[in-house]
This record gives C-alpha cells, sequence and structure tokens, in this order.
C-alpha cells in the first residue's frame, strides 16, 4: 500500500484538495483538523455569496463547507478532527496530538491547507489604552454568529477587508450601531459588493485615507480618535474628530498561518508570509504541496475551488509515482503587482498566474512573453488569473501591466 | 475579622511579603482593590533582576536589590519558575563614558554584586557580536537574569494560600483608621497594617493620616518585537543611566524575544497605561543605536506601566507614626528584583515592632510543579497526554498551551481573561488571542459557572461580551 496524502487542515481548501486527490487516484486521504467540525473559517461566515462558481447556486459559508464536507467524505477521504498538527520533519512525517494521545503519521505526500490569521493590534501599534472591547473582526464574527453574542453596541470598525464590512453589516442586524469604517488605504480593501451591500445600504461612512489615532477608556472602550491621513500616511494636525464607542473591531488583514509550514523547513515569503510554490503548488521541500489561504488570501472561494483541485490532484500524482517537470524560471512582475503566484515555472506546460494589482485600472492589459491580455477593470481588492501557454514561458517570465 | 496582619495590595511587593509570613503563625489577609493579584506595575516592567550596582550605597533600595537578586536562586526552585542569569551590560561610547563604567563597577563592588568585569572592544563583540561598533566598552554583571514576573507573582500569591494567607480580590481600600482597614465589603481587624499599594501607597497613607511623602507617577512603555529579532542580544543591555531613569534597554524576554523600552514618563495620571506613537519611534532610535539590526516592522505586542516614585526618590519601607501601620512605599525599579528582599526586611520589621513570630512547623515552600506543552518534548507530552487527555487538546495554538493549562489556571485562581493570559501565556503569541479567545472563554464560563456575559478582561467593568442574543 502507498503512503496516505495527508491533507493539514480541513477548511474548503483541505476539503476540496482531499476529494480532489481521493478522486485523482490516492488510496488513502486523511484530512487533519484541530476543531471539532471541518470547514474551517467557513463554518462562522453565515451570510451568503459562497458557491456560484462552483456549485452554481448561491450559498452560506456553512452550506457550502458542508458540501465539501460531505463530498470529501463521499469520495471515501479519512477525517482526523481535534487533531493538532504539532510539526512535521524531513521525512514528511507529521506529528498530531489530541485527547487520545501523540501520533506519528508517515505521509506519501502532504497538502498544506493552515489557512490565515488577523492581523492583531499590537502589531500596527494603535496608540492609547487597552481596555475590554478590542476584537479582531473574526473573533467578533465567531462569537456573534457561532454562539449569539453581541459584543459591543456602539462600534467603530479599522479596516475595510471584507470581514470587517460584513461584520458592519451583522453588528447592525443585531441592534448595534456602527459609527465608522476607517480605513487608512485611499480604496476600500474589500470586495465592492460588500461596500454596497454591507455599507450604502445600512448608510454606514467608509473614512477612507484616515486611521484611528487613539483609544480610550480603562474598563471597557469608551471613545477612539479619529484623523485623516497625508500621502505619506502620516496623521494631519487639527483633522482629529472623536466618537463615543464600546467597540472597537479591527480587519486589518490577513497574514497566512505557516507555522506548521516552519517546522517542515518550507520556505515562506518574508513578505506576506505565504509559502513559496512552483507550478504543481509544490512548496520547497519535496512531496509538500500548499493551496488555500495559507498560500495567499482568497477573497473567493471559488478561486480557491480552483487551486485546491490543482493541489490535491497534484498530491495524488506524486504518491503514485509521477516526476513533475523541474520548475527553474522564476516569475517576475513589474511593480503594478502585488504578488503573483506561483513563484517558478518548469516552462513545459500551460501556467495560471494568479495575482492581485496594487491600484485599480481601467482597460489595462497584462502581457508575458508576448502573449497579452485585457481587463476591463483591475481592483486591488479583486484577485484575477491569466493563464500563459507554454510558449509564452520558456525563457525568462516577466509579468507587465500597462494601462 | 481579626488579622495579625492585612497587607494592601497584592502586587508583586505586597505577595511576597505574604508568602514571607506564611512561614510563621499568623493570621494574615492580601488585599486587593482589583480583580487578581499583579495589575498593578507588578505585570508592566521589564521582567529584569537587576544585579544591583546601579544604585548607591546607603540607600535601602541598592542593598534590598543585591540581596533580592541572590534570594530569586533560592525561589525559582521553590517556587518552580523559569529564570535565567542571563546577565546584564552597561555600555559605553568612549573615554569619557568608560569613566562611569569606572563608577560603577566600583559602585556595585562596594555593594556585594558578584563577579563584575569591563570588557572592552574585540572581546566585547565576540561576546554579543550584533552591537554597534560606536559602543567601545561595557561592564558586564553575569548574575543579573529575567523573569516573567507576573508568573512569579502568582505563584508566591499560590504558595502563600497554600500556607494560609487569605486572598480579597476586588476589596478596594476606602479607608483606614487605628487597627482597621475598611474596604466596600468589610472591615478587616489587624495588629499591623501593611501598606504596599504601589502607585496609590501615599492614598493609603493619607488615609492612616500619614502624610510623610507623595508618589509622583512615572509612566513606562515597552515594546515587544517578533521572533525576526531573536537573537540580536542574549544579555539585557542598558545606555549609562540618566537622573531619572536607567535609560532605555533591550531586553531578551524568558522566550527569547526582544523587548525594548521602558521611557520615563513623569507628570501622568497614576492609572495612564497608554502608548504612543511618539514614544515608540523615541525607543527605537535608541535601541536601534546600541543594536542596528532591531527593526521597526518586527513589533508585535507593546504595553505601558507606572513606576511608583516616592519622595526622595528611595524605598520609603518602615513604621509610621501611626500605630500599627507600616509603610512599604516608593517600590519603584528595582522593586521587582528587591521584592524577596523587601519581604524578608518586613519579618524584622514586624518582630521589631513586638509581632510574635512562632515558625510553623508545616510550611511548605514548594508549589505543585506547572506542566507546560511548549516546553515538553514529544515523549514527556505523550506521557502528561495519557494522564489528563486535556494536554493533547490545544487551545492557544500559538504559544501552544493545552486546555489542561487554562483549566489548571483557573482552579489556581485566575478569573479573568487577563489573569488567564498571563498564567499560561495563551492569547500572548502571534494572534493575540484571534483564535483562541473564544475557546478560552468558553472554558471559564464552564470552570467558573458563570455566562459568557458576566466574563471580563481584567475585572469589573471590563465585560467582553454587551448581550446573549440568542436567549433574549
Ligand atoms: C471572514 C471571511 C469571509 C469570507 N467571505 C467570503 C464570501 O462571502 N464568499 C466567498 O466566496 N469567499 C469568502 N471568503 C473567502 C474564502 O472562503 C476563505 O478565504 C476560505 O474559507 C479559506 O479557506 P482555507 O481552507 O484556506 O482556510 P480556513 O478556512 O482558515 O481553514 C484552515 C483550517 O486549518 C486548520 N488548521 C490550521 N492549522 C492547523 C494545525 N496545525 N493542525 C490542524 N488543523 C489546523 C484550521 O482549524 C482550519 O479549519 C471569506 C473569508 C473570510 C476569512
Ligand atoms: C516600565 C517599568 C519597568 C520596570 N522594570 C523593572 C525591572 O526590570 N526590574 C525591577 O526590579 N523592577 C522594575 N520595575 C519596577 C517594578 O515593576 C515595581 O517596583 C514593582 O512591580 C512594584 O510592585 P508593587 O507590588 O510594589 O506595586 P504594584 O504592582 O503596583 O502593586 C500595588 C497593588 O496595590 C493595589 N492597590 C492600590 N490601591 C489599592 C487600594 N486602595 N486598595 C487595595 N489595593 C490597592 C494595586 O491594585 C496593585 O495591585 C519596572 C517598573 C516599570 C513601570
Amino acid at each position: 500500500m502507498t503512503k496516505p496524502v495527508v491533507i493539514v487542515g480541513g477548511g474548503p481548501a483541505g476539503l476540496i484538495a482531499a476529494e480532489s486527490a481521493k478522486l485523482n487516484g490516492a488510496e488513502r486521504v486523511i484530512v487533519i483538523d484541530r476543531e471539532r467540525h471541518t470547514g474551517g473559517i467557513l463554518n462562522q461566515c453565515i451570510h451568503a455569496g459562497f458557491g456560484l462558481g462552483l456549485f452554481k447556486e448561491e450559498l452560506t459559508g456553512p452550506e457550502f463547507a458542508d458540501r465539501v464536507s460531505k463530498a470529501a467524505l463521499k469520495a471515501g477521504v479519512e477525517f482526523l478532527t481535534e487533531t493538532t498538527v504539532l510539526n512535521i520533519n524531513d521525512q514528511r512525517q507529521i506529528t498530531t496530538t489530541s485527547e487520545k494521545g501523540v501520533d506519528t503519521i508517515d505521509a506519501g505526500a502532504i497538502v498544506m491547507c493552515t489557512g490565515c490569521r488577523e492581523r492583531p493590534r499590537g502589531v500596527i501599534h494603535i496608540p492609547g489604552e487597552r481596555p475590554a472591547g478590542i476584537y479582531t473582526a473574526g473573533l467578533a464574527q465567531k462569537l456573534v454568529n457561532t454562539s449569539g453574542y453581541l459584543i459591543g453596541k456602539k462600534v467603530v470598525i479599522l479596516g475595510s477587508g471584507d470581514i470587517g464590512l460584513i461584520m458592519a453589516r451583522r453588528m447592525t442586524l443585531q441592534g448595534a450601531k456602527v459609527l465608522a469604517i476607517v480605513e487608512v488605504m485611499k480604496n476600500p480593501g474589500g470586495l465592492q459588493r460588500n461596500i454596497i451591500q454591507c455599507l450604502d445600504d445600512f448608510g454606514i461612512p467608509l473614512y477612507l485615507s484616515h486611521t484611528i489615532t487613539n483609544i480610550k477608556g480603562k474598563k471597557r472602550v469608551e471613545q477612539v480618535t479619529i484623523a485623516k491621513l497625508d500621502d505619506k500616511m502620516q496623521p494631519i494636525a487639527g483633522t482629529e474628530f472623536t466618537l463615543d464607542c464600546d467597540t472597537v473591531l479591527l480587519s486589518v488583514g490577513l497574514i497566512p498561518e505557516n507555522e506548521v509550514a516552519k517546522t517542515a523547513g518550507i520556505k515562506l515569503n518574508e513578505r506576506s508570509n505565504g509559502m513559496i510554490v512552483d507550478e504543481n503548488l509544490m512548496t520547497s521541500v519535496d512531496g509538500i504541496f500548499g493551496c488555500g489561504n495559507a498560500l495567499h488570501v482568497h477573497d473567493l472561494v471559488d478561486n480557491l475551488a480552483v487551486e485546491a483541485k490543482e493541489a490535491g490532484k497534484n498530491a495524488a500524482d506524486y504518491v503514485n509515482g509521477t516526476q513533475f517537470e523541474k520548475s527553474t524560471i522564476d516569475v517576475k512582475f513589474d511593480g503594478g503587482f502585488g504578488y503573483v503566484l506561483p513563484y517558478k515555472v518548469s516552462g513545459t506546460k500551460a501556467v495560471r498566474l494568479q495575482f492581485r494589482v496594487r491600484a485599480p485600472h481601467k482597460n489595462a492589459t497584462i502581457t508575458c512573453n508576448g502573449f497579452t491580455k485585457r481587463y476591463p477593470h483591475l481592483q486591488p481588492n479583486h484577485m484575477e488569473s491569466i493563464t500563459v501557454p507554454a510558449e509564452n514561458l520558456t525563457s525568462e517570465v516577466c509579468l507587465c501591466l500597462n494601462d | 475579622m481579626f488579622y495579625d496582619v492585612v497587607i494592601i495590595g497584592a502586587g508583586v511587593t505586597g505577595t511576597a511579603i505574604a508568602r514571607e509570613l506564611s512561614k510563621y503563625d499568623l493570621k494574615i489577609a492580601l488585599v486587593e482593590k482589583e480583580a487578581e493579584a499583579a495589575f498593578g506595575a507588578t505585570k508592566a516592567n521589564s521582567g529584569i533582576v537587576h544585579a544591583g550596582f546601579h544604585s548607591a550605597p546607603g540607600m535601602i533600595k541598592s542593598t534590598l536589590c543585591v540581596r533580592g537578586n541572590y534570594l530569586y536562586g533560592e525561589l525559582k526552585d521553590e517556587l518552580d519558575i523559569p529564570f535565567k542569569r542571563v546577565g546584564e551590560l552597561m555600555i559605553a561610547r568612549g573615554p569619557e563614558d568608560e569613566e562611569r563604567l569606572e563608577f560603577f563597577l566600583k559602585q556595585g563592588q562596594e555593594l556585594g554584586v558578584p563577579d563584575l568585569k569591563i570588557l572592552r572592544g574585540e572581546e566585547l563583540y565576540a561576546f554579543e557580536p550584533h552591537l554597534s561598533h560606536t559602543i567601545t566598552a561595557a561592564l558586564y554583571a553575569p548574575s543579573a537574569g529575567v523573569i516573567n514576573p507576573y508568573e512569579f507573582t502568582y505563584r508566591l500569591l499560590y504558595n502563600a494560600i497554600q500556607n494560609g494567607v487569605e486572598f480579597f480580590p476586588n476589596h478596594p481600600v476606602i479607608g483606614i483608621e487605628t487597627h482597621k482597614v475598611i474596604t466596600e465589603h468589610q472591615t478587616f481587624e489587624a495588629k499591623y497594617i501593611i501598606n504596599a499599594a504601589g502607585v496609590y501607597a501615599d492614598k493609603i497613607a493619607e488615609m492612616a493620616g500619614v502624610k510623610t511623602f507623595e508618589i509622583k507617577p512615572r509612566k513606562g512603555q515597552e515594546y515587544l518585537l517578533d521572533r525576526s529579532c531573536e537573537g540580536l542580544t542574549t544579555r539585557v543591555i542598558f545606555p549609562l543611566p540618566s537622573k531619572t531613569s536607567k535609560g532605555i534597554l533591550v531586553i531578551p524576554t524568558l522566550d527569547g524575544t526582544l523587548m525594548i523600552g521602558p521611557t520615563a514618563e513623569d507628570g501622568v495620571p497614576a492609572d495612564d497605561k497608554s502608548t504612543t506613537n511618539e514614544a515608540f519611534e523615541a525607543i527605537l532610535k535608541s535601541t536601534q543605536a546600541i543594536i542596528p539590526e532591531i527593526k521597526a516592522c518586527s513589533l508585535f505586542s507593546q504595553f505601558a506601566g507606572v513606576r511608583p516614585v516616592a519622595t526622595g526618590d528611595d524605598f520609603i519601607i518602615g513604621p509610621t507614626g501611626e500605630e500599627g501601620f507600616i509603610n512599604v512605599a516608593g517600590i519603584q525599579s528595582p522593586g521587582l528584583t528587591a521584592a524577596p528582599a523587601v519581604a524578608e526586611l518586613m519579618v524584622n520589621i514586624l518582630k521589631k515592632q513586638g509581632l510574635k513570630l512562632t515558625q510553623k512547623g508545616d510550611f511548605n515552600p514548594r508549589v505543585p510543579r506547572h506542566k507546560k506543552v511548549r516546553t515538553m518534548s514529544i515523549e514527556e507530552l505523550k506521557k502528561a497526554v495519557a494522564e489528563n487527555p486535556q494536554y493533547g487538546k490545544i487551545v492557544c495554538r500559538c504559544e501552544r498551551v493545552s486546555e489542561a493549562e487554562i483549566r489548571q489556571a483557573i482552579r489556581e485562581g485566575a478569573t479573568t481573561l487577563d489573569g488567564i493570559k498571563l498564567r499560561t501565556r495563551a492569547g500572548q503569541g502571534r494572534c493575540q488571542g484571534g483564535f483562541c479567545t473564544y475557546r478560552i472563554l468558553e472554558i471559564m464560563s464552564e470552570e467558573l459557572g458563570i455566562p459568557m456575559t458576566e466574563l471580563t478582561k481584567k475585572g469589573i467593568g471590563s465585560n467582553l461580551i454587551k448581550k446573549d442574543i440568542k436567549n433574549d
């Protein structure tokens, strides 16, 4: 019997990768997740808006999670829940711990799907005091959505990421007053549809190029000070105003959660903390693949599904002895891009390159060694892709963005 | 209720005194206004057990610092706390500074600080390779160490309670009469009252009619850096001190990560624990002049604490004009270091005051060992899980804290989210509680038997959840 494909993390990325590995011929596929229920972050996203691409219908997060969990089970995937992966050694041996004990699993291939974490207050240093009432938006979402606790009544949200936007609507529907969303950038971080459905529809003001410069409150949050920022992102004196509130939600970015990957020696992108992968979604460690938010933060689960299927298939092929072409050509890109994935290609097959731009563009073209694609709209808050044929990937690969 | 001794303030000072006195046949109460011990200066400092060469012979704090440092060597085993003698370096740039090093060397030697020596040039750079080469020499004190100040205090408290001390959190003292301590909830009658109220010690003294000193709060902000700066120094590094403080330091915490700070800000309210961008920039600048590789982007967390600086700049320890009322005030830095020695001194003061001290036959100096998953080998973890499956359930993934440890902390007295965080490190890692807070709240609710809506971050008024919608 060949060694199993082990999927670390049972969020949507892990579940879809697992099903795909099984359907593509892996003998045994095991999904490990620390939580009692698989589904990852989706279990707390009770709003609709998942699966339009994959299932051609609009599902809530838990519904989507349930579908992909059942699909994986049906395909014959084994689940190991309430089990935490502690580390992975250079023999692809995975050490786990749970109430049942400490175990070692000998994996033939591994797919890392550990998701992301939220950037906390300390990292961005919002000055002021440290009362109760400051939450990351995801934690607030979990408290409200999975157990029905209203964490505050007068809320200011820092950051216009999708979770922040969705929480603005959610808190409003629960009877809280959302006083403002404050965003340091000139453009909102979340999807346009969320700006409309979550803010505009409820008359919640969005302050772009602003930040919170002070939090006041001894026991519980009492007040925040907000100021406008100049082009160098410094607060402009005289623009400060205060809002009395009892809660501050932070939606200031997600960071790929790759601590387990680090134990395996997987190379990470120092800036984004995402795993560095090649065209097969293989990491710097042979036989270990990666997908989902642990690779780069996805705003749509449908994009993630495409990537996860590919990672799962490749892991199955790997245990079944497929020799992949070596990826030796670096993927480079100009300053218009935030990032491009994968980091390396082999030049022997067409590759779907995923990317985000740094600023909004209209009628832009992207070229890669003579291959061109036109985009009517490009937004930083929208992940895009371009599939480049093999013949344009032979020599040095460089993506260029032209207006 | 009648007590031999009532101690006001459960910071490291009051708690160390309580634990020391619990060796004797006495009825002792430790009265604290906050929901838990260690919520004052004790939770917000640099965590250094200083060697003791900083202040002049003749000052109370100098002798107590050197003695306190020595006593940590014994206490670490009794109380099962990690304590590393990492050593400290006081740095000099050029001949004038180096003369001052000589001065501190002599001062330290006079006070009995062990094994001091001055390192210069290449010898120094070999010792700490990341130091800026503008630094020409440093005074090295190997006896200095780092501890986790709140863990130390909670272990002291636990041991004091094991030995009969009664602890009264959420009991702000609002008045003092001769041999009486009045709180909102009850009045304690006491042969001796010990005022260890930190930054409020002058207010407590005033309640007793003692107006001999004033406390001037001095705020200090500290900034924690992430793993990317780990190892840039393994020793605590000081500049030469100024009039008001030991200066801005680079501190390797017990954990190996670096902390930079503190500021010394006068004229602030006693409860001002806010942090500011200006302070961070100033701290960054002065520590980068020591270790140029320190980066702003490795900032990870921050906090502030307030030092109680008394008139005269020294500790004020001893009896007062009021019968039975004893001050332990002005316990600014090196108060953490000195605490065990302050406690020893208090025994002598009480003896001199006429309190009959009989050693208990059954005093137990040791606390039960704490098992920590984060420091266990795989074999140890296997054993621990076999004994208690909850060690196998990781609640805080960043700091690898198990459910068993969280429950243990609550059973040992934690009642707030911050109390659990300080005791176990859960929520102190890279996600700062984003993942584990929810689960910790569930466990708290279960263990304490109170609904989620009543749970607090740090005591009355700091509730975390406003309303339960589903049961509305
Ligand atoms: C709040 C939010 C709202 C969103 N809204 C939408 C939307 O409306 N529509 C849409 O299409 N997309 C949406 N998305 C995007 C998309 O659905 C998510 O990006 C996607 O769920 C990420 O999946 P994942 O599997 O990579 O990560 P996760 O769902 O985070 O799963 C990671 C899993 O790994 C487990 N894990 C991690 N480390 C370990 C370990 N050491 N041992 C064991 N298990 C481990 C975790 O427990 C978790 O279950 C949203 C995302 C977020 C965060
Ligand atoms: C930024 C900073 C860095 C420092 N670094 C170091 C260091 O590295 N090494 C070192 O040795 N020292 C250091 N110190 C000093 C050290 O932290 C203090 O000396 C020490 O913690 C003082 O402990 P304490 O118990 O006297 O005071 P506190 O910890 O403040 O305790 C006093 C207690 O009294 C309680 N109280 C107050 N009023 C009342 C009332 N009315 N009723 C009941 N209870 C009351 C308070 O709530 C509090 O819990 C530092 C201090 C600061 C601020």
